[in-house]
């Protein structure tokens, strides 16, 4: 009976989907029961910092500016329509600290730094290494996981802070420098329009919660690859699609819960 | 099976059989069903999260292709060990990283990452790193595999003497009959995960168990068939009459 085949089919998928996530869940909180020693060296997260943040910083200030460009020419188009290109800057700056910033600066996160962190633990996996940390009683999450884990949350914030800052630029860049939009009014609305605490920090609470999500996915699928080449590609792959598509949906939920009827 | 002090034991087995299951147990990733394993008087099954790490700090293991950490130099991996489970000063790790990498004839390599070494350098300075702690237990799963003859010959040399100046214990699981019978004291052969014979090497060269004696001299059929079981050939190739 296909039908019968079928619903067995979702079923086991279900399942399996579950506990995968049961067992994401446990991943995710022994690496915070294990952090405590990952803050004591703190030269092991300095040194993820630099892997995860500092070479994620091109991707970020170049995609940054293009996207700041690209809002500085697209927003000049439709203000003017309404005789409004003096609200350039607020309608730019807006939305990069409280949308594309988080977001685009996430996405291109788990692309860089999180699939780098799948490959990495992944062949950690498959050429024993982890074992061989095990077998020398010393705890793999304590001292791989972790201080990745907090390494990622810490990174995603300060990027997302230097995407829209860069992106700002890039809009001041077309919108001031090349189509002549006045500057005074442009850096004024800017400041009049944007509020520290309601874009800014709801901004930067999105990006830590995008930080958290994209490392323990990122973290859970190398740790769980199975010891194969195909085992680490497809624990790469999954990586990139299960965080974009997470981002993208806690970004309706967060925006729905900080800004509605604002 | 029993592993005395001091000895140096080779497990060997075909492919499958459970060599690298036994060295699991016995390094207690994983739980046995029934039975049990004891190293030094304790049983491995039964100890808990910290009793299991304090007892693997008394003991080293070597993996089949080294499992350096392939982020950390040489001297980083051998000072591992060191700096995780001891309070010792950095001067004197770095005497003592020097000394364990002298003992492998690799002192000079210490600056070098692990991608930068042969596949028999990488081994030696996996055993380095394996007895880093001064083990009593040290347990070497394939560590013939790949190798050129010399490095073979060098690696075969340096478990039997790591051994002795450690007054340590070693089990060496392996397919490499020849190397290994020169070097250890006693050969268990496990078959379907059983033991299926034991014994000296003298007494494993003359054994004329036929299983024995297929493996020690390498012969294409006997008790383990050339073929794997399957249906009649002529049936397969649809041949009639």
């Amino acid at each position: 009976m296909p039908a019968v085949k079928a619903i067995k089919g979702i079923g086991h998928r279900t399942v399996n989907a579950v506990w995968r996530i049961g067992v994401a869940t446990r991943f995710f909180l022994l690496t915070l029961t294990h952090s405590g020693s990952g803050f004591r060296r703190f030269h092991l997260i300095v040194k993820e910092l630099f892997s995860t943040g500092v070479m994620s910083l091109i991707i970020i200030i170049v995609a940054g500016l293009f996207v700041g460009m690209v809002l500085g020419l697209q927003g000049y188009e439709t203000l003017k329509r309404y005789g409004s290109e003096s609200a350039l800057g607020s309608m730019v700056a807006l939305s990069l600290v409280r949308e594309l910033g988080p977001v685009v600066a996430a996405l291109l996160f788990a692309s860089r730094a999180g699939s780098a962190m799948t490959a990495e633990i992944g062949l950690m996996r498959a050429t024993e290494q982890i074992s061989a940390m095990e077998m020398m009683a010393v705890n793999p999450i304590a001292r791989i996981v972790a201080p990745r884990f907090w390494a990622g949350v810490i990174s995603m914030p300060l990027l997302a802070a230097m995407f829209s800052a860069v992106g700002v630029f890039g809009g001041y860049l077309v919108g001031v420098v090349q189509i002549g939009v006045d500057e005074g009014s442009f850096w004024s609305q800017m400041q009049a329009a944007v509020d520290f605490r309601e874009d800014i920090l709801n901004g930067v609470l999105k990006s830590f919660v995008f930080g958290i999500v994209v490392t323990v996915i990122a973290l859970f699928e190398g740790y769980d690859a199975p010891p194969t080449a195909e085992g680490v590609s497809g624990a790469t792959t999954r990586t990139v699609v299960t965080s974009s598509l997470a981002i993208l949906m806690l970004d309706f939920v967060l925006t729905a819960i900080m800004f509605r009827g604002n | 099976m029993v592993f005395p002090k001091g000895k140096l034991i080779a497990i060997m087995g075909l492919s499958g059989c459970g060599k690298t299951t036994l060295l699991r147990h016995i390094g207690g990733a994983l739980k046995p069903t029934k039975g049990c394993v004891k190293v030094g008087g304790q049983v491995v099954h039964e100890l808990d999260q910290d009793g299991l790490y304090a007892m693997r700090r008394k003991m080293g293991m070597l993996f089949q292709f080294g499992a350096l950490f392939t982020d950390m130099s040489v001297y980083d991996n051998v000072a591992f060990q060191m700096r995780e489970h001891t309070d010792l000063p950095e001067e004197i790790i770095h005497d003592l990283v020097l000394m364990k990498l002298h003992a492998v004839g690799l002192r000079g390599t210490h600056h070098l990452m692990p991608s930068e070494l042969s596949g028999g350098m990488a081994r030696r300075v996996a055993l380095a790193r394996t007895v880093a702690l001064d083990p009593m237990l040290i347990m070497y799963d394939e560590p013939f595999a790949g190798l050129d003859p010399i490095s073979m010959t060098v690696v075969g040399d340096l478990i039997r003497s790591l051994n002795d100046a450690l007054g340590a214990t070693s089990i060496i699981v392996t397919h490499d009959i020849q190397e290994s019978l020169k070097i250890v004291d006693y050969v268990y052969f496990m078959a379907n995960g059983v033991i299926d014979a034991e014994g000296t090497p003298d007494e494993i060269r003359a054994a004329d168990k036929e299983f024995v004696h297929q493996f020690v001299h390498g012969e294409m059929d006997g008790p383990v068939p050339f073929h794997y079981p399957g249906g009649e050939y002529r049936q397969d190739l649809d041949l009639k009459g």
